[in-house]
């Protein structure tokens, strides 16, 4: 940066640093201390556990409302992931590179998708699937997963996709190769860095969803951990579940703060992509 | 074809010739609509055909509780909702305040973090970490955390205030801790955005206006500011149109108790709880003409700048 | 290997922009074509048709006497070499090379083959495992004209092959080109804008500016007798110097003297129905001599005195730069010419016109002294100013 820093200032930006870091550890650390706490403490508001246990953890992994939630949290994730992120990886291509009559309507729904309010698709969805069957089933989630992650992924990957030198796929097409061969096997191999970007992306979405995931499920068949969350119980009528569920936001937790570390940058180069570059 | 034929053809098919797509451009075509159907095809289904059916249940009476009575009564149960102050008002106002302050809030917020993601030199990747956490946690775990902080008896925060207050109880207070958590939770989304805006600015013009005297203040609103102008917009409106769908903050918070039910709550409740089916789906469309006006006005006012302007090539 | 034939075509973009107009081209079997002019003229534009990476709006193209408009690029058998080289970058070089034969379903072993030998052709054996990322310029270079010549295609398609590769390397790879091609005898379409590798490389060199195919011909008739005044400007280094001649009856007035045009030039004149009076005259800096060093050849030309401004000694030869009195001669085609290869002049600032001539080693002149310089009368080409068209042809 070509921009001077005097010393003082440079202390400034650090303390900032350090406030961030601050502000987002606390609430995940108060998480973590409640799930550790110990029934008896629980209660005491400390921020940190006095008497640390690991029955909690326990606890959720003895009941299969937690398991299973776990489960379905999981494969209904990965699934969706994988079909948005093919589905996402031919419409990007189609967009970014390819001159078809009805591309400019494409990108204007995806656009209205992305902006679409799910709650209102909840009352109709609801009756829907309970019609043809889909409700309390893992298609039953999959299938808006996949519809709301792939704005955004279309989006990324497009971005990715342009910035793929041209040539290449004239390379391609004059060794040869059908617009197909040239796309799965010069395009999708580069890239790979924006296939990996947009499926976790489309992952963190799923992972995260709520509104669906109350609204068409009842059961243990298809909830998800965070639906599973909402309908925690302690392990005795009288109990406060408040262990339980810190447990359990822990686990769902992990696997987030994995993900964000490894793909770190490119989970910002690819949430930025599809706002500045387009 | 051979050459013979295309001779012997040539006089007829002159004409024609010129509006034949090469096989190269009618493969590109095909390919390309090949390829966009399965996307377009999930989309519009899971979509525009729900709430094409919402329009149409929304028409109805229809109350799971009496599925014999349903019968079509017009546009009356949009006149049920819209006159309906003590719920749907309420909520509508709920909403708005709760986006108008916190998409406020964050923008600030988001403009400072995301200026010290931008000059942080040291550990970019833990401050990138970081500010990702909030952006990646599952929300309702988030607001677990905020429901035990400010539950009396439990949580660190509420033991700061006088004992006996139970700040999710009222209704300002509740506000006020939503807010907080939708803050938390999204302010690295907006920074984000913020971010890939700042890193448009070419550092030489920010050098060239220090030479020309402007301080830090004057460089960021004179330069910084109106270059970023584009990417500004566009992480507002998004972030205006995902703050008025809020939902899961309130469910696990407040659970719309103290009168903090959002649209979205409400109109969930309205399925789930009064089970009725005809007021909820005309909730349902309410908030997507809702959702719909804020990005026209969005769009409008700021007019070329228009997000759908980011996808053209 | 085959014939390629261009007839009539033209390259309209969706835009509007007609990027190649009316191109007619004959290509033999076996032959190498050079395809040169300024940027922006349309070369790639009428490659990339024949390649069948553009669509051709009008007109056909014949590959081995079958009309190949629609046919994708796949089939038409053609294999290109691209200015960025465009390797693919996650495939090592040997599955660079071997891609299209994989696509072709070529056996294994014939593929090995096939990849080894063009390696060992452009001594590229112990980078086979590498990836493209790691090779040095004229190495990338190499790997793009090996995943051309493993195919044995109908024809090659070079689209500035060298422009990317320092000014040594250029040269040395000119002549393995050159080498390569005369070797395999493929047909071969080769652009660039550098008219100096036009002339070395090719067969036959076509003349292209603004869409329009200007002329086609062997270097040494594109040099001898430019069909224009474009040609006349863009072939030849440094370029032909242009001075504004007025013709009375069978002499023409230039700024340097009155000239007797040989007979044969004359006649060309005199055939024409109408000859403007006003016209370019054109001759080449290779075409003067210092007049005390002519020899036996002085009778063909004649001689002007001039005062040398600046004089550039190559060893080999000199250039004297000299000023003659008038208005610089302008046409519309000299401006295009112009605007390519930039205004060749030492300093542009002074009155008159500037002219180059280039002299034996031997000469005397100096700079600031005046001097006998004597040029070639057959040599003088006359244009016509409105068309750019040569006269003396
Ligand atoms: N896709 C396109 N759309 C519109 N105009 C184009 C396109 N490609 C090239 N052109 C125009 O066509 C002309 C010829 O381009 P090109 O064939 O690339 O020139 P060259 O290879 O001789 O430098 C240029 O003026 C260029 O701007
Ligand atoms: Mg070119």
């Amino acid at each position: 940066m070509a921009l001077q820093t005097t010393g003082r200032q440079r202390w400034g930006w650090i303390g900032a640093d350090l406030l961030i870091i601050v502000i987002v550890a606390v609430p995940l650390w108060w998480l973590i201390s409640l799930s550790f706490k110990d029934p008896s403490t629980i209660t005491n508001g400390s921020f940190w556990p006095t008497k640390w246990t690991l029955d909690n953890y326990r606890g959720i992994f003895s009941t299969s409302l937690f398991t299973r939630a776990l489960i379905n949290s999981i494969g209904i994730g990965l699934i969706s992931t994988f079909i948005s992120v093919v589905l996402a990886s031919f419409a990007a291509y189609a967009i970014a590179r390819l001159e078809f009559p009805g591309k400019r309507v494409l990108i204007g729904a995806s656009l209205l998708i992305a902006m679409f309010p799910p709650i209102s698709l909840v009352t109709p969805l609801f009756n829907l699937w309970r019609i043809i069957g889909l409700f309390d089933t893992w298609p039953g989630l999959i299938i808006p997963y996949i519809t709301f992650s792939l704005p955004l992924s279309i989006y990324t990957l497009s971005a990715f996709f342009r910035e793929i030198p041209w040539e290449l796929e004239r390379a391609a097409q004059i060794d040869g190769a059908t617009p197909w061969q040239a796309f799965t096997r010069v395009i999708i191999p580069l890239a790979m860095p924006g296939v990996v970007t947009t499926a976790v992306l489309a992952f963190l979405y799923a992972w995260n969803d709520f509104v669906f995931a109350i609204s068409l499920t009842s059961t243990n068949n298809s909830r998800t951990v965070p639906a599973a969350l909402a309908f925690f119980t302690g392990a005795s009528q009288f109990e406060q579940p408040t262990g339980s569920i810190a447990a359990a936001a822990v686990i769902i937790t992990i696997p987030i703060i994995i993900l964000v570390m490894i793909f770190q940058r490119r989970i910002v180069a690819g949430l930025t992509a599809g706002a500045v570059k387009g | 074809m051979s050459q013979a034929e295309v001779a012997a053809e040539a006089p007829v098919a002159e004409p024609r010739r010129r509006r034949v797509l090469s096989e190269r451009a009618r493969a590109e075509r095909k390919l390309g609509w090949l390829l966009c159907f399965p996307a377009a095809l999930v989309m519009v289904a899971v979509t525009a055909y729900p709430i094409g059916y919402a329009v149409y249940l929304s028409l109805e009476r229809y109350d799971l509780r009496f599925p014999a009575n349903t019968a079509f009564v017009g546009l009356a149960n949009y006149w049920t909702v819209l006159k309906s102050v003590d719920l749907w008002w309420r909520a509508f106002g709920v909403t708005t305040l709760i986006t108008v302050v916190s998409v406020g809030v964050e923008f600030v917020l988001g403009m400072a973090v995301a200026l010290v993601m931008y000059r942080t030199l040291y550990g970019r990747g833990l401050i990138r970490t970081s500010v990702l956490i909030p952006y990646g946690i599952v929300t309702v775990a988030a607001a677990f955390s905020w429901q035990y902080a400010w539950t009396p008896g439990i949580g660190y925060l509420a033991n700061l205030l006088p004992s006996g207050t139970a700040p999710l109880t009222g209704t300002w207070s509740a506000i006020g801790i939503i807010i907080l958590a939708e803050v938390w939770k999204t302010t690295p989304f907006m920074s984000l955005l913020l971010l890939a805006g700042l890193s448009l600015v070419p550092d030489g013009l920010l050098d060239a206006a220090k030479v020309d005297g402007a301080n830090a203040w004057q460089r960021f609103t004179r330069v910084t500011l109106p270059i970023m102008k584009p990417a500004i917009l566009v992480a507002l409106l998004f972030r205006t149109l995902d703050a008025f769908r809020i939902f899961d903050n309130i469910f696990i918070l407040t659970h719309g108790a103290a009168n903090t039910r959002s649209v979205s709550i409400l109109d969930y409740d309205q399925l789930f709880t009064a089970f009725n089916l005809g007021v909820g789906n005309a909730m349902s469309v309410l908030i997507v003409i809702a959702v719909a006006l804020i990005a026209f006005i969005y769009i409008k006012a700021f007019g070329t700048a228009a997000p759908g302007q980011e996808v053209r090539r | 290997m085959a014939e390629i034939k261009l007839e009539h075509v033209t390259k309209r973009f969706p835009d509007g922009a007609e990027a190649v107009k009316d191109a007619n081209l004959d290509i033999g079997d076996g032959e190498f074509v050079i395809l040169v002019g300024p940027s922006g003229c349309g070369k790639s534009t009428t490659l990339n048709m024949i390649a069948g990476l553009e669509d051709i709006t009008e007109g056909d193209l014949f590959i081995d006497g079958e009309r190949a408009n629609e046919k994708a690029p796949k089939d038409r058998d053609i294999a290109m070499v691209f200015q960025n080289y465009a390797l693919y970058p996650h495939m090592s070089v040997r599955d660079n090379m071997a891609f299209s034969l994989k696509l072709a379903k070529v056996d294994p072993e014939t593929i090995n083959r096939k990849v080894e030998e063009a390696a060992r052709i452009l001594d590229l054996t112990q980078h086979l495992d590498r990836k493209p990322a790691h090779l040095s310029g004229g190495q990338r270079q190499r790997v793009a004209m090996g995943r051309v010549i493993v195919r044995d295609p109908k024809a090659f398609l070079m689209d500035e092959p060298l422009s990317n590769l320092d000014a040594k390397l250029r040269v040395q790879m000119r002549t393995e080109v050159s080498r390569l091609q005369k070797q395999l005898g493929t047909t071969t379409i080769y652009v660039t804008h550098d008219q100096v590798e036009a002339m070395t490389l090719g067969d036959r060199v076509a003349v292209m500016s603004g869409g329009v195919i200007q002329q086609v011909g062997p270097p040494q008739e594109l040099y001898e007798r430019p069909r224009n005044l474009f040609v006349a400007g863009f072939i030849g280094s440094p370029s032909m110097n242009f001075l504004p001649a007025t013709i009375e009856g069978s002499r023409l007035h230039t700024p340097l003297g009155e000239l007797e045009l040989p007979d044969d030039k004359r006649r060309r004149l005199e055939e024409r129905s109408s000859v403007p009076r006003q016209v370019i005259m054109g001759i080449r800096p290779e075409d003067f001599e210092d007049a005390a060093m002519v020899g036996d050849k002085a009778e063909r030309g004649t001689i002007t005195r001039a005062k040398v401004d600046v004089l550039e000694s190559l060893g080999s030869d000199k250039y004297a730069y000299f000023t003659v009195q008038g208005e610089r001669a302008t046409a519309a085609q000299l401006e295009e010419v112009a605007r390519d290869v930039g205004v060749d002049e030492v300093s542009g600032t002074h009155e008159g016109i500037q002219v180059t001539a280039r002299l034996d080693a031997a000469s005397k002149a100096a700079e600031d002294q005046e001097i006998e310089v004597w040029f070639d009368l057959g040599k003088v080409h006359v244009f016509d100013p409105d068309s750019g068209e040569n006269l003396t042809l």
